[in-house]
């Protein structure tokens, strides 16, 4: 039998092992097997299931409750539009309109060649700056429909 | 050589995304290349709450107030301000109504009305040294505590204080830290509620960023009050920035003896964790929120047992909002009888708002409560966007209720909020004018609550989605006035049957609504048309044959090819086609379009 190939890194097995016999870790630790591989994969959750000895149904429950975890790998550069209330009033969905324009997906979409995702979030708090998307972290404020091209460009 | 000038640079996230940490740089290499590197010191500040014009720089001793600084700008203000000594005129923030510049920060109208308790770190010193929290008097309070005071005597300055919670309810401090003490248990815990999951809200997230020694401070203050040695600080991982500043102040904290084992030798051991919380607005109640540290799917659970009595790991849990905590330390340093007398008697001390929406300054003010609406969204705010008509404003996120214009004059409290309606809340406040559909936006809450409602009672699941549906019937043109009872059944079964107050609350932005605006709803559902022009279903772009020159600019944008004509020939929109973009409307240099 030909051996599984490992991954996650050791850095993120030392954390798991760190964790493993801490209360409350599963939410810890899935938060770290996602800022390390973008998402949780079925994989991965079997993975995280076997070193802490929980059960798959168990972690399934509770990626599936809580929308920051994503199930499926996002694209390169993943966009997120804010639609909390103050973006909304400002024209947030706009902004969604937009880049369905300039790159053809809609939310919850990514690109064919995997470098855009986009992803509709509730207020990332900075609504003093509305509206707002970020893409890979990078937080863009104030941003206008013209604006939108410019910013995308950047990262193609 | 003596420092002469501090610069200091909102370092905020609001602030960091226009490139304020470049700002930082580049001033710290000019004032070295231009030869006074030892004479400023610049240093990275939170949040100054006056988002509208960040990015924002503060040189003092002359309280100078940069706005909307550009990385390049750094030069002009070392050569210029701390060289030559002069302003720099085209930065300053420009009071329009005087049509002069301000030199200082108490001229300006945005900070004239606002009493700073909660943010009176915020903007001057640097989150990332405990040092600077030290010298205002930071920590001062945790050693009273400590050396001076019992824990009875905590309990009845908070009692004086009058101190309510700033999560939301306000339920009195004093007596939940007294139910939480009086419990009689080996282990206890502490919890810091930095959920922050009404959209529109960021005065806890300023707070962690700009002063996070404060609700740790707090938080300590709680623990050997209650008898507890172990908090923890839920907050979203949506907060990068807040979390990183809260780590490096934890370990600071304890390299100084301040938290951990034997705190400053008093004997008393104290730490605390971060948990991360995942995109669930409902981990935000309390029950669901302990749930969620334990590692859960966050559903609210029936109460009692409160926490206080049984919470994390069934352990007795005092559980504070952020804004709570940082009250705290002020409180035991400045005497409860000071800070009762801020405020109003119903609710004592300040409130943090983030004052967002169709208003001219956006930001994070915090003014004493029993401040009208009116002050804070006309003298504070600066009035409404573009000189249009003001609408409405909504305080409590999605369980508050809208405010119209005959309420403006309510002074803001607990009391006088819930007595128009609406209630405090978490602190958002959100303006909205004439352009705005009220029926959209009560939508766009429900929506909101139905999204993230746990599922786990009918009301809330079932009557939200219901409640849902009708207002899609008033949006699309196809509402009855049988609709407006069912509104009212179905509200009041998710008032009494929900097991937590995301359900029990839900219908409020539609209820305050359907009182004061009546009207609105008229125009959506006798009319078939929507006052505001929000309501794609009920509006229709039409082309002004008397102002279109024929310049054929709206028929190359229109996506969908609705908008014939020849060039230099007045041009028609075909509504069958139309998919109401507004493409077209941006597009016309000669508004001959509009909607009606
Ligand atoms: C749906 C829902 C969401 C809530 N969200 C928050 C929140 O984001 N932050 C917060 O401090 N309290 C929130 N609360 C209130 C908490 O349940 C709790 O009352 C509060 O944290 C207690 O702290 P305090 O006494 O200092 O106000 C929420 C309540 C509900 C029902
Ligand atoms: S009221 Fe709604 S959110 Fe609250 S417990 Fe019931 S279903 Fe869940
Ligand atoms: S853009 Fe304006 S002026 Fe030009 S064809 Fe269209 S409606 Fe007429
Ligand atoms: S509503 Fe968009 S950042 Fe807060």
């Amino acid at each position: 039998m030909s051996e599984k190939k490992e991954i996650f890194s050791s850095k993120l097995i030392k954390f798991i092992n760190e964790w493993r016999d801490k209360p409350g870790n599963l939410i810890m630790i899935l938060h770290q097997v996602q800022s390390e591989l973008g998402y949780v994969s079925r994989e991965s959750a079997d993975k995280v299931a076997e070193m802490i000895d929980v059960p798959l149904a168990k972690i399934y429950g509770v990626l599936t409750f809580y929308h920051f975890f994503k199930m499926t790998k996002p694209g390169d550069n993943n966009i997120q539009v804010c639609l909390g209330t103050a973006c909304y009033l400002k024209g947030g969905e706009s902004l969604v309109d937009e880049i369905l324009s300039q790159l053809g997906i809609g939310i919850g979409d990514i690109t064919k060649d995997g470098k855009f995702s986009l992803e509709a979030v509730r207020c990332i708090g900075c609504c003093g700056l509305a509206p707002v998307m970020t893409i890979g972290g990078e937080v863009f404020g104030k941003v206008t429909k013209k604006q939108i091209p410019g910013i995308l460009s950047k990262y193609l | 050589m003596a420092i002469r000038n501090y610069i200091l640079v909102c370092g905020g996230t609001g602030c960091e995304s226009s490139h304020s940490d470049e700002i930082y740089q580049n001033l710290l290499a000019e004032a070295e290349a231009q030869g006074v590197g030892d004479e400023v010191q610049v240093v990275k500040t939170g949040c100054f709450g006056f988002c509208e014009q960040g990015p924002i720089v503060k040189i003092l001793p002359e309280d100078s107030f940069y706005v909307q600084v550009k990385p390049q700008d750094a030069k002009e203000l070392i050569s210029e301000h701390i060289i030559k000594g002069r302003q720099v005129e085209r930065l300053l923030y420009n009071i329009d109504t005087l049509k002069q510049k301000t030199a200082k920060v108490d001229d300006i109208e945005f900070y004239k009305k606002q009493y700073r308790i909660v943010l009176r770190n915020c903007g001057f010193i640097d989150p990332e040294n405990i040092d600077e929290y030290i010298a205002r008097s930071g920590y001062e309070a945790l050693e009273k505590v400590l050396f001076d005071m019992s824990p009875d005597d905590v309990i009845a300055e908070l009692k004086i204080a009058g101190l309510r919670g700033r999560g939301g309810a306000g339920f009195p401090t004093w007596m939940k830290w007294n139910f939480t003490k009086m419990q009689q248990n080996e282990i206890k815990y502490v919890a810091c509620n930095a959920d922050e999951g009404d959209p529109g809200a960021y005065m806890d997230r300023s707070t962690l960023e700009g002063d996070p020694h404060t609700v740790i401070e707090g938080m300590t203050i709680c623990g050997k009050t209650i008898g507890a040695h172990q908090g923890f600080i839920y907050i979203r991982a949506e907060y990068p920035l807040a979390i990183h500043r809260l780590e490096v102040a934890m370990a600071q904290a304890r390299e100084y003896g301040l938290l951990g084992k034997d705190i400053l030798g008093s004997g008393f051991d104290f730490d605390i964790e971060i948990r991360l919380g995942a995109g669930a607005f409902v981990c935000g109640e309390e029950t669901a929120l302990l749930q969620s540290i334990e590692g859960h799917r966050g559903t609210p659970q029936p109460r009692p047992p409160f926490p206080a009595v049984k919470g994390l790991w069934q352990k007795p849990t005092c559980l504070n909002n952020v804004e709570t905590w940082a009250n705290v330390p002020v409180i035991i340093t400045r005497g409860g009888a000071w800070f009762n007398k801020i405020g109003t008697k119903d609710s004592p001390g300040t409130k943090v708002f983030a004052l967002t929406g169709k208003v001219k300054n956006s930001g994070l003010v915090e003014v004493p409560m029993g401040t009208t609406l009116r002050e804070i969204i006309y003298d504070i705010g600066g009035g409404i966007i573009g000189g249009k008509k003001f609408k409405a404003v909504q305080t409590g996120g999605p369980s508050g209720g809208m405010i119209s214009a005959e309420n403006l004059d309510t002074p803001i409290d607990f009391g006088g909020l819930s007595a128009i309606g609406s209630m405090m809340g978490s602190g958002s406040m959100i303006v909205m004018n004439e352009d705005d559909c009220i029926v959209d936006v009560a939508k766009f809450y429900l929506n909101f609550s139905v999204d993230e409602s746990c599922g786990k009672c009918a009301p809330c699941r079932i009557g939200g989605r219901s409640l849902l549906n009708i207002l899609e019937k008033f949006t699309s043109g196809n509402g009855t006035h049988e609709d407006i009872d069912k509104i009212k059944a179905i509200s009041h079964a998710m008032q009494v049957g929900s097991l937590c107050a995301l359900g029990q609350t839900a219908p409020n932005p539609l209820l305050s609504s359907l009182k004061w605006y009546a009207d609105e709803y008229e125009a959506h559902i006798v009319d078939k048309k929507c006052p505001a022009g929000k309501c794609k279903k009920l509006i229709t772009y039409v082309i002004d044959p008397d102002k279109c020159i024929g310049c054929t600019a709206c028929a190359r944008k229109c996506p969908v090819g609705a908008i014939s004509g020849e060039v230099k020939k007045k041009h028609t929109i075909d509504a069958s086609i139309c998919i109401k973009c507004g493409a077209c409307m941006a597009s016309c240099k000669f508004d001959a379009i509009s909607v009606h």
